[in-house]
Formats: C-alpha cells, structure tokens, sequence
C-alpha cells in the first residue's frame, strides 16, 4: 500500500483527557522520527501545557492506534488514527 | 450467530430473550447479566450517569470480545447491548446473553463477557450529582482482576 508520507495523524481525545486537552480530535504532523505511540505522547507533551497536562501521569492513559488498543511501542504511521483515553469503565 | 448492538436507548430484556431464542429447540440454558446504574452509598446524591464511548472503535471490541467466548464455549447465540448517553439512578446499562446446550456454558461464557467487556471495550462513566458536581469514574483494580482470572487469548 502507498502510504501518504505527508498524511497527517488524527488524534483522538476521550473523556477526562478530552477535558484536559480542551479538543476531541486534532490532526497534527509530527516529524518522521515520531514513529512510535510513546514518541508521539513525548512530541504531543511538548507541545502545549494542556497536552503536558494530559499525559502527567501516563500510567493513567491508554491508547490505540486505527482502533486497536495499543502500548507505547506500538509503531505509528502517517494517516494513522491515535486515540488516547482513561482506563474503560463500561459495563 | 451474536448481536452486538451499542443504542442510547433503553432494552427490554424479554424482548432480547424472544429474539435471541425465536425458532430454536437446540438451546438448553441461557445465562443473563444485566448491569444497571446504582449509587454509591454516602457523598452526594447521584443524579445520572453519563457513558461516552469510542463509536468507531466500539462495536469492534465488543465483536472481539464475543468472538473470544465463542472460541472458548459452545455458544448457540449471544447478545451484547450497551448504552450510551445519560442514564438515571436504576435504568439498564449493559446487557449480556450467552445461550448454549447446558447451564455451565451458558454461565460462564456470560461472566466472562461481562469481565472482559469491562476491561476491553472502550467506554468511560461520568457521574454528576444533584448537588451539581461531577466526576469521571475510575476503573477498578479489581475488574482487572476479574477478567485476568480468565487469561489470555492465545497469540495471533
């Protein structure tokens, strides 16, 4: 498949972090060597102090990437959707 | 066969049970959880309960999630319905039915659902109470602890 490299990542923001981060969903282009879910939490945190507030206790956040639940390893590619939540509370 | 449906609407159990179990004689048990929005003793009086989720990931990890317990247990059917939006005091949050041949199957393919639900699907509580605050709900160590106690799938 023909990847996009200039594709933007959407990133989605789910309950408290939403609140946090004052945005459901934004998409932003960080630099090639942003590759993985960690790196990007590190490129997001320095972006503004509302995502450094975000990510203040990381063990508190989850993630996953074009909707499978994912870790800080986890790869990324451009066009790639990265949600970011609380642990789940349903049922 | 599942049905995995997420509604604002309300369910009717009944209704699910009829559906669930129209023109089949090979079904033998059905085990049934329904989970509804109680409030906690002491604090502030609770007024509703909020449930956001994750649409575009939701139904997947409930469908992931049911494909799990039919791998584990001969299932003849289930069902998954879980609200979303503003519930009071009392409504029906989540509904699960797991029909099989006999009642431990049944059972416990309905635990395990809702343990794992619990822990995999992509859905967030908000509390807010009559005295106008309101709060996230956290997630509790001891649900993890209860879908653990039904391991791991095994590696893809």
């Amino acid at each position: 498949m023909v990847v996009d490299q200039r594709a933007p990542l959407k990133v989605l923001w789910f309950a408290w972090l939403r609140e946090r981060t004052g945005t459901a969903e934004e998409l932003v282009t960080p630099p090639a060597e942003v590759a993985t879910v960690g790196a990007l939490i590190d490129w997001l945190s320095s972006r503004s102090p509302r995502h450094a507030a975000a990510f203040q206790n990381r063990r508190a956040v989850r993630c996953a990437v074009n909707q499978e639940l994912a870790d800080p390893a986890t790869p990324i590619h451009p066009g790639d959707e990265v949600a970011f939540f609380p642990p789940v509370t349903g049922g | 066969m599942a049905t995995v449906r997420v509604q604002a609407a309300d369910f009717h159990v009944g209704a699910e049970f009829a559906a669930l179990t129209a023109g089949r004689s090979d079904i033998g048990g059905i085990g049934c959880f329904v989970g509804t929005v109680r409030a906690s003793p002491g604090g502030p009086r609770l007024e509703a309960l909020t449930l956001e989720h994750y649409p575009a990931m939701t139904e997947r990890a409930l469908a992931g999630v049911v494909a799990e317990a039919e791998r584990r247990w001969p299932l003849l059917g289930c069902t998954v319905v879980h609200r979303v939006g503003r519930m009071a005091p009392g409504e029906n949050i989540v509904l699960v039915l797991a029909a099989s041949a006999h009642r431990a199957a049944a059972l416990e393919a309905t635990a395990f659902l809702i343990d794992w639900l619990k822990t995999k699907a992509p859905f967030w509580k908000r509390e807010s109470f009559v005295d106008g605050s309101a709060t996230w709900v956290d997630a509790r160590e001891t649900d993890d602890a209860a879908a653990a106690r039904w391991g791991s799938p095994p590696a893809a």
